[in-house]
């Protein structure tokens, strides 16, 4: 069984801090992690392959620094690794980055499944997979919280919703976004640092992926940003003075004035 | 996507580089260059004594998309019932196409949905409804298929939808179809009526930075819209039309297969609809002490929460977890007990109209939101607070 993890480089969520004074992202540290969801990913898709046999391949789109965490996959399980960087691709939105994720695993050929993790910490739709899968025109569950069974070209996964879980098949080749719930992911082994520092990671351009420019990178991006700022915590809390009993007595009363009990 | 500096204004000051969470700022010859990977956080811009750099990028005119008219709403049921997100995002629908003077659709899938005549009274002024049983469950292919072919059919120039498990996996499914822009989990949504553009905000980086996003050349603009966040607006008065459309089941199919469903147990009153909240953090110190909190959660009438810790020790399950990588909920009242207010923690609950914190050190960031805190100990406060409610 051949399954493509695709993995995203993101800022460590302690990196992202507001400055108080100035009300600014402060950076404390500079450091890049793997987005913690797709370590999920990654975990699930080298389990599988314990079991079924196959290879697993790591896949980012970023910039040439995300070779460090494609390594880093490759320490905890990964077979290959492969970098899709180019100018072109940057200012990707999620439109975009499917439709190179989607290019990128059609050239790879083979392909039985692609595992995502539910969203990232940093952009955060959760979009990338089901466009994706869209592009692939393959079937796709999301937020799986434990695959049942691969058997005869099929899967048969639980995921989860806000009322409880489902139940779903499908066959493969498909596309699935993994939550938490799913795995535990192991440390890197031994042997895996060992062959995370002698592999080769080839990186695949546009022109590589053959890929129309127009629809990579910002060219290919249907939204744009057009403001950032900062939300406003200017609530004016209110201590609440006293011993228990006092604070409790004062807190209902606000409560119950409020309507809100 | 990047920002833009303004060479005539740089004066090669430097403020701005380490102000870059990326690392991506340099100053060559006296002049600030970005790398690619900008992401257009603000930081940079913030710090710059020279005003030299700007993340707004020019709003421009979108092509002619004149056969593009209407807004739409994906009006989410479930088991037959709408959800109360639909009704959510009709009112705020209403108010779009009001001001762009233009007509309110619902879309609605499902098997014998009981209440379609609410999705007019809360707004609509069409209801295309799909109603068979292969749509009575959430099917994502099926849904997805099936809403980019009505889509196609009417034009509409703007389609939202809840936030929700489904709505975040069919809806860019529908965005990839017909190869336009989709924002996620806004928070806010306004228009900008000249251009007819979509202006649609919502929280980024775990909720600490805001992000305005528009679909300027592609239509439909399509977004999903976090529940809880718009009011419901009722007038019974209402006329409008209820338009069936029949399901074509050769056409439209699904490779995914629904087998079966098994609802949360456990959990009395669903998080993301409770009005109240109680919930619990790390200063609850072991399993057993959330009874406590059970007690104050039934004393009134709330669901239980939890910050991450408790989840990841194993007190209660994942499904109570409210945060970043929990559940994002809004209720009018969220009682936080024993929980510090760390980032991923305020991005599932900070938009909470009333929040109490009950947390004995008063250095906690959790009081920088609270609107009324109370520094002490929790198993004193606590069961004070039972004790009182339960005597009224
Ligand atoms: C503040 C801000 C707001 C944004 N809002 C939007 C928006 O509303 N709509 C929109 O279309 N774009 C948006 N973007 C752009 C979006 O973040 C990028 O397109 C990004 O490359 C992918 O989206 P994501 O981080 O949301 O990934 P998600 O869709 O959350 O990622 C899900 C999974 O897809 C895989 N994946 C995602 N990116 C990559 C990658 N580069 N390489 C390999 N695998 C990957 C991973 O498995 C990941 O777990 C926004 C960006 C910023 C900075
Ligand atoms: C990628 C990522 C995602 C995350 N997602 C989430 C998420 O979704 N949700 C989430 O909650 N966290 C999340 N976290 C974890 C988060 O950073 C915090 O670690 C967590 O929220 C802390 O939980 P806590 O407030 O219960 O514990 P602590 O931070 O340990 O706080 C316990 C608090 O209880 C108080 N206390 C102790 N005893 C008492 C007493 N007797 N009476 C009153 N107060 C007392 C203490 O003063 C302290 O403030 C995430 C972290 C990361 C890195
Ligand atoms: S906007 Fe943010 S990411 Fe872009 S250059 Fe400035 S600080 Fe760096
Ligand atoms: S802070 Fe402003 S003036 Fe200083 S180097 Fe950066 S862009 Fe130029």
């Amino acid at each position: 069984m051949n399954i493509a993890i695709c993995l995203k480089q993101v800022p460590g969520t302690t990196a992202v801090k507001i400055d108080p004074q100035t009300n600014t992202l402060v950076r404390q540290g500079i450091e890049s992690v793997m987005n913690p969801f797709d370590a999920y990913a990654l975990e699930e898709g080298v389990r599988l392959r314990e079991k079924q046999g196959g290879r697993v391949t790591a896949i980012t789109m970023g910039p040439p620094q995300a070779e460090a965490m494609l390594r880093q996959a490759i320490s905890l399980g990964a077979d290959d690794a492969i970098l899709l960087s180019d100018r072109a691709f940057a200012g990707a939105d999620t439109l975009a980055t499917a439709y190179t994720l989607a290019a990128a695993i059609r050239k790879l050929g083979q392909c039985d499944l692609v595992i995502c993790g539910r969203q990232t910490i940093d952009g955060d739709t959760g979009q990338v997979g089901p466009e994706m899968a869209e592009m692939l025109d393959l079937p796709f569950v999301s937020y799986v919280s434990r695959i049942e069974e691969i058997a005869g070209g099929h899967m048969r996964a639980q995921r989860m919703i806000e009322e409880g879980h489902e139940s779903v098949e499908m066959p493969l080749p498909a596309v699935i976004t993994v939550t938490k719930e799913i795995n535990t992911p192991r440390l890197p082994s031994l042997r895996g640092i060992a062959r995370s520092k002698s592999a080769q990671v080839p990186v695949w351009t546009a022109q590589e992926l053959g890929v129309d420019t127009g629809k990579v990178g910002l060219a290919g991006s249907a939204t744009r940003v057009v403001k950032i700022f900062f939300p406003q915590r200017e609530r004016k809390g209110e201590v609440l003075q006293g011993e228990a009993e006092a604070q409790v007595e004062c807190l209902l009363g606000k409560l119950k004035s409020g309507g809100l009990i | 996507m990047t920002i833009r500096i303004d060479t005539g204004k740089c004066d090669g000051c430097g403020s701005c580089v380490p102000a870059c969470p990326f690392g991506l700022l340099e100053v060559i010859a006296d002049k600030a260059r970005v790398e690619e990977g900008c992401t257009l956080c603000g930081a940079c811009e913030a710090v710059c004594p020279s005003s030299a750099i700007s993340s707004e990028e020019i709003v421009q005119a979108a092509p002619a998309s004149d056969e593009h008219r209407g807004v739409w709403v994906f009006a989410e049921q479930h088991g037959g019932r709408v959800k109360a997100v639909s009704y959510e995002l009709l009112s705020k629908g209403r108010e779009l196409a009001d001001a762009l003077g233009t007509e309110l659709g619902a879309v609605c899938f499902g098997h014998n949905v009981a209440d379609t005549d609410q999705l007019i009274a809360c707004g609509a002024d069409r209801v295309y409804l799909v109603d068979t049983p292969e749509l009575a469950d959430n099917q994502d292919e099926l849904y997805a298929r099936q809403l980019a072919e009505l889509i196609e059919r009417h034009k509409p120039e703007m389609v939202i939808a809840g936030a929700t498990a489904l709505g975040r996996s069919f809806f860019p499914r529908v965005a990839a179809m017909l190869k336009t822009g989709l924002t996620a989990d806004c928070t806010g949504l306004d228009i900008d009526i000249e251009n007819r553009l979509l202006l649609q905000t919502r929280p980024t980086f775990g909720g600490n930075v805001m992000a305005t996003i528009v679909c300027q050349a592609r239509r439909p603009q399509m977004a999903t819209v976090r529940p809880r966040v718009f009011k419901k607006s009722l007038s019974n008065g209402r006329q409008g039309q209820i338009i069936k459309v029949d399901f074509e089941r050769e056409r439209i199919t699904s490779r995914t297969k629904l087998l079966g469903f098994v609802e949360a147990l456990g959990e009395k009153v669903k998080l993301e609809d409770a009005d109240i909240i109680v919930s619990g953090g790390r200063g609850l110190g072991k399993p057993e002490n959330f009874k406590l909190l059970e007690e104050l959660a039934g004393a009134l009438g709330a669901a239980v929460g939890s910050s991450r810790v408790p989840v990841d020790e194993g007190w209660i399950p994942y499904a109570h977890q409210v945060g970043q990588t929990g559940k994002t909920v809004c209720p009018k009242l969220y009682i936080a007990c024993g929980i510090s207010g760390a980032v991923q923690h305020l991005a599932g609950m900070q938009t909470s109209d009333v929040i109490v914190a009950i947390n004995n050190d008063p250095s906690a960031p959790i009081f920088e939101v609270a609107t009324y805190g109370i520094i002490g100990d929790l198993f004193q406060v606590v069961p004070v607070m039972i004790d009182k409610l339960k005597r009224e």
